[in-house]
């Protein structure tokens, strides 16, 4: 069985408009992919350590308050320290066009501003992750280094046995 | 409006043969361009309005004479003929000494009251130097952390004369208590200073989403407030009842109306049960509407809210003095609507919905810089802003005469259908026990989020426009950004550096007790106010007061709805 795109979208800093990562949270799920939203005023480490908990292919930032020259840095250095390289990180807000490019250098997949459509990030979203290409796999039967490998083609099965465990830990 | 009508039976066979004889066949040539019209609410509009229209509508007990009950027409009898609006700016960016000249600037060209935008630590009661606040410190607005940031941002502006209008929230009361301070200091008297303070805590749970502490303590703050301003600071207006930001969020007119409005009943309800009498402090109940797109929908909304408050107040709450029927109310336009696409397209926005602000009798306006979707307004982007409303006012004769749309067979009509619709919101809320209970059930938040979803739905869809976003998007000019007002961090060390000044300089004894004295104050029960006004002349800062009180209250955590 097909497993669905799986996807956190987090907002971070102090701002309280949650209207847009809502209409995403909520575009994303009536287009079949399975939503984690964070609620308000997520912490860098909290988005991550969610992002690891939750095993997410992406983790979409709604950013409003003009601080996402400090906030996307750090939510991609600590993806970095948890091992997080194959999760894409991509984002939506008040984004000035010039920090566009400098996002995007450091390692954001995508930026959409105001007036993207919300058929537009399905589409983006469908396109960098087909399901058959992922990495990981959700059924207990599967979850091992060799299946994993098998079903995904990508090798870095440690990795994704390591972030099993450790969602595992917080469940029990 | 009966007395000047023929017999319903009459206009209706009038109607319908109408119909028959010129819009069928006209149809049958062209059809219309849409099957169903709406406003930017999707809220269906009929193609022709008539006397039939106005069945059931009484001139006189619905729409009656500017300055009488009901004040659907407005609460002036001589509307903007005797006074303008308060033409209000809503500024604050960077540290108290950059606003203070941006304020000196908008004072020197020709604005008429001041409006302060605090950045969002101070919005959340963090003081600059909390690592929470790191990226934020006066990106969104002034930071402000303890008093001696209150000093320099009033610095030289003369407290009896200018009104001062505060958008500040959660820590409302530590701010009014810096203001009051201030006020102080300047030798300005308590009985001469006005301003407003927005104080809404209500609409921060449903929409603007600012909060520290759980809501039935946060309306206690709310009500220290009303106690202690109608005692000591009787011309200051303690709350501004705010739409606007529930707009924002995504709701319809009518829900902004509803939830408004029921908003208020919640603070006249609590400070009734908290023994105050009802004249002797509704009538410094201010509102604060959003003026969105669609014209006429926003006028009528505007008239249908001072006809239901002044209805409510006089029949629900019995309220004897005319002035606590009459809703008084600020406008600004509507920022959601501004476009990052052909921003100079938003000067046009601006002007159109600042017209429906002023056509619906607004007291005060604040027309938003066409360079808002991008970044805090630059002088030059807020000047225009500015001019837009002095155009209205001096050039196009919009306020010649009082409530100029007043009998249109459309206007009254969507006025009584805005009103009809926000009253059963009203009844739905009241059966649920009141405004609080409503928003622990997740009610107006879960509205709000269906019409913002509803709304992105219908503009992906095609059936709603936004010139620039999906339509007329193929123009040259696309790239032409405006200059912007870019605030760096050297606005969070210059912070940082003057909180270490200031806790390395003052009498920490005092602090210690000033905040002791204000958390057992507040476990039992006393009027917050005077005690945080201790604090603030002991230069607690900002975080320390609201920490304090977190120590009584807790904090809020928003369910999963």
């Amino acid at each position: 069985m097909q497993r669905k795109i799986r996807i956190l979208i987090a907002k971070p800093g102090l701002d309280g408009h949650d209207r847009g990562a809502k209409v995403i949270a909520r575009a994303l799920r009536d287009a079949g992919m399975e939503v984690i939203y964070t609620g308000l005023r997520q912490t860098p480490e909290q988005i991550v350590a969610a992002a690891v908990q939750e095993d997410v292919d992406c983790i979409g930032l709604s950013i409003l308050s003009g601080a996402h020259m400090t906030l996307f840095p750090r939510v991609l250095e600590l993806m970095r320290a948890q091992g997080l390289e194959d999760v894409i990180l991509f984002g939506g807000g008040i984004i000035p066009d010039e920090d566009v490019p400098k996002l995007k250098a450091l390692g954001v997949a995508e930026i959409f501003t105001p007036g993207a459509s919300t058929q537009a990030v399905i589409e983006y979203l469908r396109e960098l992750c087909p399901v058959g290409r992922l990495t990981r796999s959700r059924s207990i039967e599967s979850r091992t280094p060799s299946s994993s490998s098998r079903s995904t083609g990508r090798t870095d099965s440690t990795r994704s046995a390591s972030r099993h465990s450790r969602r595992s830990m917080t469940c029990s | 409006m009966s007395t000047t009508r023929k017999p319903a039976s009459v206009r209706q066979e009038a109607d319908e043969r109408w119909r028959e004889e010129t819009l069928e066949p006209t149809l049958g040539k062209m059809p219309e361009r849409m099957e169903q019209f709406t406003t930017t609410s999707l809220y269906p509009i009929k193609g022709l309005y008539t006397p039939a229209d106005l069945e059931g509508i009484d001139f006189d007990a619905d729409v009656s004479y500017p300055g009488q009950f009901p004040y659907t027409r407005g609460i002036h009898a001589t509307g903007h003929r005797g006074r303008l609006w308060t033409m209000r700016q809503f500024a604050g960016f960077g540290s108290a000494f950059d606003t203070n000249k941006r304020f000196k600037y908008l004072l020197s060209q020709g604005q008429t009251g001041l409006s302060t935008a605090f950045d969002l630590p101070t919005l959340m009661g963090l003081d600059a130097d909390n690592p929470l606040s790191e990226g934020e410190v006066g990106k969104c607005g002034v930071a402000v952390s303890s008093l001696a940031d209150m000093e320099a941002l009033f610095d030289g502006i003369p407290l009896e004369d200018v009104t001062t209008s505060m958008t500040i929230n959660a820590p409302a009361s530590m701010i009014l208590a810096m203001y009051l301070v201030v006020a102080e200091k300047h030798g300005a008297s308590w009985k001469k200073i006005s301003g407003t303070l927005q104080n809404d805590i209500l609409k921060e749970f449903i929409a603007q989403k600012e909060w520290i502490y759980p809501p039935r303590p946060s309306m206690q703050l709310v009500i220290d407030t009303f106690k202690f301003c109608t005692d000591e600071v009787p011309r200051w207006n303690f709350v501004s009842v705010s739409g606007y930001h529930i707009r924002e969020a995504g709701s319809t007119a009518i829900q902004e109306l509803a939830f408004t409005l029921r908003d208020g009943i919640e603070y006249v309800q609590w400070a009734i049960d908290a023994g105050m009498d009802v004249d002797a402090f509704t009538p410094r109940i201010s509102f604060f509407f959003n003026a969105h797109n669609d014209f006429f929908e926003e006028i009528a909304k505007y008239r249908a809210a001072r006809r239901i408050w002044a209805r409510v107040m006089r029949d629900r709450f019995g309220a004897k003095d005319p002035r606590s029927w009459q809703l008084r109310f600020h406008t600004q336009t509507a920022g959601v609507t501004l476009t990052a696409q052909q921003p100079y397209n938003n000067v046009a926005r601006v002007a159109i919905q600042a017209l429906a602000g002023v056509l619906g009798g607004t007291q005060s306006l604040h027309t938003n810089s066409l360079d808002e979707t991008l970044a805090l307004p630059s002088e030059h982007a807020a000047t225009i802003a500015l001019r837009t409303q002095q155009i209205i006012a001096h050039e196009t004769g919009v306020t010649n005469t009082v409530d100029p749309l007043a009998g249109s067979y459309f206007i009254e009509k969507l006025t009584s259908e805005m009103e009809a619709g926000a009253l059963e919101y009203i009844r739905k809320i009241d059966e649920m026990g009141g405004m609080v209970e409503a928003i622990d059930l997740g009610f107006p938040q879960k509205e709000i989020h269906e019409s913002a979803y509803e709304f992105q739905r219908a503009m992906e869809r095609g059936e709603k426009l936004v010139v620039g976003v999906n339509a007329y998007t193929d123009v040259s000019d696309e790239n032409v950004q405006p200059p912007m007002l870019v605030i760096d961090h050297t606005t969070a060390e210059f912070q940082s550096r003057r909180l270490a000044d200031l806790r390395a300089t003052r009498d920490q004894d005092r602090v210690t007790q000033a905040l002791d004295l204000l958390e057992n104050g507040a476990a039992e029960g006393r009027n917050t106010m005077p005690l945080l006004i201790d604090c603030v002349r002991s230069y607690c800062t900002l975080g320390e007061m609201c920490d304090a009180l977190k120590e009584v209250y807790g904090e809020y955590q928003e369910p999963v709805f």
